[in-house]
């Protein structure tokens, strides 16, 4: 598992991160307001809430990809796993994932697709692409992971995995939020969306 | 991250279809004497001219691919994850794309000025022209595709904004092509102000984009 456990947080010992009175507006519409909270080492957030609540915009802000309306957000290096594929279809899965840097087999041998590796991207499954999204966060070395919708399009073996690697990210220092309309594995502090 | 992004952009550039650019640049360039006729004074006059336009509209014609795919597969999004801010992204996709687009240009130039009857002078100062003239227009073309990204008919936008935005290059250039003293510096000029706005430009619209 080496490459998975390490986490080379800026913020070594203070939290991964911070929301302070985080608003955001999306389409003219307040998704959330004044939304506190710390994220500390070892820590998952789950984010829950029904369909249009603003999950997955709270992951793309925490990302730096959504401009917060108010508040200050401060986090460490992050991963992000979303719908989005961003892999080359037209190359075999391994070089594909080898395009974002880090050393990708620790990562493939525990999401179970390093026997995919010589397979085109194009010719995946779709819980295949879900795992390969999952296996670049895990090979990013961030310590801050963000996963949206994780559970889709994975089967039970894929979602067990999951599970596992996310429970050795956070015992080896780092932190998880989770977007997720689906129960998740494990120990998890709860944001309600959407009320 | 920066270096692999380009290497990654000219290898799906020259595996997919670098050559189509260029088999329209010296498609235009054929058509030239069926339209102005066989005059040869006359092709030889125009002929610089012409292989500018051909230029212009190549350049365009890869327009498409070379921000919205990424854009929409979140490659972009994951770029910046990765520590990459867009104005890097988007020099990257300048120099990927001057680097699948340009070379061959300036090697199909050769077999289109014969085309068009220029000599040996008005070949290499064309040459030397398209040299100068193709980053500006790279970077160009990448700003506008940056714009374009996720508008319904982009391309056709793309040609609308693209055009008069390359009005200066064109008139440098083709008068550098034509030998006019001092145009290629002036050309040069407005090729290095294009590049460097450029990925400005694109960055600040890759980032727009997103909201």
């Amino acid at each position: 598992m080496q490459g998975l456990g390490q986490v080379n947080g800026a913020t070594a010992n203070g939290p991964l991160l911070r929301f302070a009175g985080v608003a955001l507006e999306r389409g003219g519409r307040l998704l959330f307001d004044t939304l506190d909270f710390e994220l500390a080492p070892g820590e998952g957030l789950h984010v829950a809430g029904p369909n249009g609540s603003g999950k997955s915009s709270l992951i793309r802000l925490t990302a730096g990809l959504l401009r917060a309306s108010a508040g200050d957000i401060v986090r460490a290096p992050a991963g992000l796993a979303d719908d989005s594929l961003a892999l080359d279809r037209e190359l075999p899965l391994g070089r594909a994932l080898q395009f974002w840097g880090s050393p990708m087999e620790p990562a493939m041998d525990a999401l179970g697709i390093s026997r995919l590796a010589h397979v085109p991207v194009r010719l995946l499954s779709s819980g295949q692409r879900k795992r390969a999204t999952l296996a670049r966060v895990a090979a990013s070395g961030a310590p801050l992971w963000l996963l949206d919708e994780p559970l889709n399009a994975l089967d039970a073996e894929g979602a067990e995995r999951l599970a596992r690697i996310i429970r050795a990210h956070r015992d080896a220092g780092g932190a998880v939020v989770a977007a997720s309309h689906q129960p998740l594995h494990g120990e998890w502090r709860i944001l309600e969306l959407g009320r | 991250m920066i270096g692999r992004l380009i290497a990654r952009d000219v290898r799906r550039g020259v595996t997919g279809t670098a050559w189509l650019p260029v088999a329209f640049f010296l498609l235009v360039a054929t058509l030239m004497p069926f339209a102005i006729g066989p005059d040869a004074a006359l092709l030889g006059r125009v002929g610089a001219g012409a292989l500018w336009i051909a230029a212009l509209t190549a350049a365009l014609l890869p327009i498409e691919r070379l921000i919205e795919p990424d854009r929409a597969d979140g490659v972009l999004d994951q770029l910046v994850l990765s520590g990459c801010a867009e104005e890097a992204v988007a020099a990257a996709k300048i120099v990927g794309h001057w680097m699948t687009f340009a070379p061959l240009l300036l090697i199909a130039a050769l077999p289109a000025s014969a085309l068009l009857g220029m000599d040996g002078r008005a070949l290499a100062r064309t040459e030397l022209a398209l040299a100068i003239g193709t980053p500006g227009l790279a970077a160009l073309t990448v700003a506008v595709a940056a714009v374009t990204a996720g508008m319904p008919r982009a391309a056709s936008l793309a040609g609308v904004l693209l055009f008069p935005l390359a009005v200066p290059l064109l008139i440098f250039g083709a008068a550098a092509s034509g030998g006019g003293s001092g145009a290629p510096l002036l050309e040069a000029a407005v090729s290095l102000l294009l590049t460097a706005g450029a990925p400005f430009a694109a960055g600040a619209a890759i980032r727009a984009a997103r909201s």
